[in-house]
């Protein structure tokens, strides 16, 4: 679905990513796991295009996309889904899903306001609120909302734990299991490790801008010195 | 100014009031078109369009021709009309397609270059296909003649453009709230980068919104036929009023720009009779208010970009010898050719001389201190006025009241500064336009002690400096050492203090430095130095008038250290030389000057981003590796 090969970034004159490798299978939940700063949200943003990759390789559905425009690759099927949630915030959840709206591809069941609903039973309650006036982990819900009502193969999820009560962040690790059996392929980046854990299929681990392990979560599991090494505050 | 002579009636009662106030909603209601047109385009694109009035002006010219051309009646006039807008809405799209596409990533104020750049060859380009004279339209059909309103006469099409403005905004309120478009385009409002993380092509939104903006100012201008003459410089003060409309309502507020429409338009109607000698001013003032109460105007709100600033500027770095060299050779020649030289080269060598100082006073605070000011001109004619006042009221002789200039212009600099540091961005270089423009209606319209528009004559130099080569020596010298002033400044503790605030306010406020003082020092330091350079510029003509204090000086000044590069010491003097030198050349060989001027801008502004002698030390860093 998704391989990167030796991405690089930088902002100015500053190197953030130094050659990333990573893949994502169908179906498949993968973490990217990091400490702040080790360059889990520029990855996303240089997959999208959002931040100009200076070097390196992503293909998508087996095309090349490293250095397109991020509205190509959304419209290539790859959501979205930004760490600091920007919801518009005058606009109504409705008109946010609005904006996300993007027909679907033939053979999927296109995603719809309704059928979001039911995902998401809190946002229902709030169709013509403004989005500045909702909490944080309802901005989360919908920011994850609106990225669908795009119908993507796959979404990138930029740290959806962040600053979220433990409820929330129970509900949110639901949410993605159920996005999972219905076949959508997530990226997601986290620093909860307990998160990571109940969602993902695999774990890749970045620092520095390099990654520095990938395996699955089990081996992840049974592997302390590299959660020493590499997560531990 | 447009709306003021119309008003001028004796009123008595009340029914006059009733009708003057109606009056005032039509004036709202033009300027409403134009402004809704400006702000919504700045809400998503982020520019400050300045060819805004230029499509204005294009859609009344259109529109006189093809209501001329077809036949009388409801279908002639207003299928004209119809066809005018339309046309001038796809120019709209068009530079944005060919021009400003292009540079969504430049700073602000380069962008401002640009769309400056379309309104001097959108002026050119009319006149030569309109030619200079005005031109009268005809009556609209059907909206002739007038109407009792409380037993006193209103002109019917008045009528009729007042109901124009609130069905304008109702139907830009359904499109922006009843489409998907107009969805789309809140949105990219707010954060267009997450539009097109979405899968929004940006590229169409933005070309489709300079089309609507563009066709509600040329539907504003089209609109105009009927009620007053068509010409040349209906471009550049509707752009004034409607700059000062869309940021006393909020920049990107469709509401606050009706609100403010309807302030000014009845602050014009019932100005002029209460306060008919400073109706010039009025407007200005009320702008300046609304901005330093409310910084982001009535119904604006602190736009998100400005909280996080962008990556520090490259550092200033000591020229390489070469340059030195190059410089010097340059000031040797300043100093050693001028005695071979005729009166009208000795002249020109003045003037470059002058804006040379008048440049790097302004680069002082756009470059170093990251302020925007786009209103430099007051402090150019602050000093050139103080300097005249004191040889006219004061019969002071040369060099004393050319020692007051830095000082009447210092104390503006003060007095406005403190205001205008405070906002940054867009907002403080209007609030400077704002302080500028009360300055220049001072000058204008208190004539007892000003002249007014006949300007203050006579202000010639003092025996010694009277030949023309004198005077040049001693600008020179003047002009040469507060330029070099202004260096020493910025390799003083002052400039880092001043390009820290600039680069990290954070970080500069934690290390103990007062962004605000910093800030507020350089802004007087450099209106006390384009004080000097005003003077010189009064001596050097004999003459003060109020264009020394217009819109068009600080566009010249902003021009020169753009031109010149923002980032570079030599910036503003490359800048400074070439813009004079090139504006001599033009004014002498083609009525179309401006024309090339613009031309030369868009060339620049798409092809040397970083100025002349940015652009010219890029080659020589890449040629002879990292100095």
């Amino acid at each position: 679905m998704l391989a990167v090969e030796g991405l690089a970034a930088q902002y100015g004159r500053a190197q953030i990513l130094e050659g990333v490798t990573l893949g994502v299978e169908e179906g498949e939940v993968v973490v990217l796991l990091g400490r702040n700063g080790a360059g889990k949200s520029t990855t996303m943003k240089a997959i999208m295009g959002l931040v100009r990759p200076s070097a390196g390789r992503v293909r998508f559905r087996g095309q090349e996309i490293a250095g397109r425009e991020p509205f190509e690759i959304a419209r290539l099927g790859l959501g979205y889904v930004p760490e600091d949630r920007r919801i518009f915030g005058e606009l109504t959840v409705l008109e946010n899903l609005e904006v996300g709206r993007r027909p679907a591809p033939p053979g999927m069941t296109p995603w719809t306001p309704e059928r979001l609903f039911a995902l998401f039973p809190s946002l229902a309650e709030m169709r013509r609120r403004p989005g500045a006036r909702m909490s944080g982990g309802e901005q989360q819900m919908l920011t994850i909302a609106r990225t669908l009502m795009g119908n993507p193969r796959m979404i990138l999820l930029d740290e959806p734990s962040e600053g979220l009560a433990p409820v929330v962040v129970e509900r949110m690790a639901e949410t993605i299991g159920a996005l999972k059996r219905e076949g959508l392929s997530i990226l997601l980046s986290e620093q909860n490790l307990h998160f990571a854990g109940v969602v993902a299929d695999r774990a890749t681990i970045i620092e520095k801008g390099r990654i520095r392990w990938s395996g699955t979560m089990p081996a992840l599991r049974a592997a302390p010195e590299v959660r020493e090494q590499y997560l531990s505050v | 100014m447009r709306w003021y002579g119309r008003c001028a009636r004796r009123v008595e009662g009340l029914e006059n009031i009733a009708l003057q106030a109606l009056s005032g909603l039509a004036s709202a209601s033009s300027l409403f078109l134009v402004a809704s047109g400006l702000t919504v385009i700045f809400g998503v694109s982020r520019i400050v369009n300045f060819a805004h009035g230029s499509f204005y002006m294009l859609g009344a010219y259109i529109a006189w021709s093809l209501v001329t051309r077809l036949p009388r009646g409801d279908f002639g006039f207003w299928g004209g009309v119809l066809a005018a807008v339309l046309i001038v809405g796809l120019l709209g799209a068009a530079v944005e397609v060919l021009l400003l596409r292009r540079i969504y990533r430049a700073p602000e104020l380069f962008q401002l270059l640009a769309t400056f750049g379309v309104v001097l060859v959108v002026q050119d380009a009319t006149l030569a296909l309109w030619g200079a004279q005005d031109l009268l339209g005809p009556r609209a059909p059907g909206l002739r003649g007038s109407v009792e309103i409380l037993g006193l006469r209103f002109p019917r099409y008045e009528l009729f453009l007042i109901a124009v403005g609130p069905v304008v905004l109702g139907l830009l309120l359904l499109l922006f709230h009843r489409t998907r478009w107009g969805t789309l385009v809140r949105a990219a409002t707010l954060d267009r980068d997450m539009v097109g993380a979405l899968g929004v092509n940006q590229r169409w939104l933005f070309t489709s919104i300079f089309f609507l903006g563009s066709l509600l100012a040329g539907l504003g201008g089209a609109l105009q036929l009927p009620r007053e003459s068509v010409n040349l410089h209906m471009d550049l003060s509707i752009i004034t009023e409607a700059f000062v409309v869309v940021v006393v309502g909020g920049l990107g507020s469709l509401a606050g720009a009706a609100l403010a429409a309807l302030l000014i338009g009845e602050l014009h109607a019932f100005g002029i009779l209460i306060f008919p000698k400073i109706t010039l001013v009025l407007v200005f003032l009320v702008m300046a208010v609304v901005l330093v109460i409310r910084p982001y105007g009535l119904l604006g709100r602190r736009p998100a970009g400005l909280i996080a600033p962008g990556p520090a500027e490259p550092v200033i770095r000591p020229a390489p010898l070469a340059l030195r060299r190059l410089g010097l050779a340059a000031l040797g020649l300043a100093v050693i050719l001028p005695p071979f030289a005729g009166d009208y080269a000795l002249s020109v060598l003045t003037e470059m001389a002058i804006m040379v100082l008048f440049a790097a006073s302004l680069h002082l605070i756009m470059g170093p201190g990251g302020m925007a000011s786009f209103g430099h001109a007051a402090y150019f004619g602050l000093g050139a006025y103080g300097a005249a006042l004191a040889v006219k009221w004061l019969a002071l002789p040369m060099l004393p009241a050319l020692a007051l200039a830095p000082f009447a212009a210092g104390l503006a600099g003060l007095v406005f500064g403190a205001f205008c540091v405070r906002l940054s961005g867009v907002y403080a270089a209007m609030l400077t336009l704002a302080f500028a423009q009360i300055a220049w209606s001072a000058a204008f319209q208190w004539v007892e002690v000003t002249g007014g528009d006949n300007g203050i004559l006579g202000v010639w130099p003092d025996a010694w400096a009277a030949p023309k080569l004198a005077y040049y020596y001693l600008t020179l010298a003047l002009c040469l050492g507060g330029t070099l002033f202004l260096r020493r400044v910025i390799h003083a503790p002052f400039g880092y203090a001043l390009r820290a605030q600039r680069d990290s306010p954070l970080r500069a406020e934690a290390i103990g430095i007062d962004s605000f003082v910093v800030r507020f020092a350089a802004f007087a330091l450099a209106a006390a130095m384009a004080g000097i350079a005003g003077g010189l510029f009064a001596f050097a003509k004999g003459s003060v008038f109020p264009t020394f204090l217009g819109i068009s000086r600080s566009v010249d000044a902003l021009l020169m250290v753009l031109l010149g590069g923002v980032q570079t010491l030599a910036g503003p003097i490359v800048g400074a030389l070439a813009f004079t030198g090139l504006h001599e050349q033009l004014v002498r060989l083609t009525d179309y000057w401006r024309l090339g001027l613009g031309l030369i801008i868009l060339a620049l502004v798409l092809f040397f981003p970083q100025g002349l002698a940015g652009a010219a030390r890029a080659r020589w860093e890449a040629r002879h590796g990292d100095a």
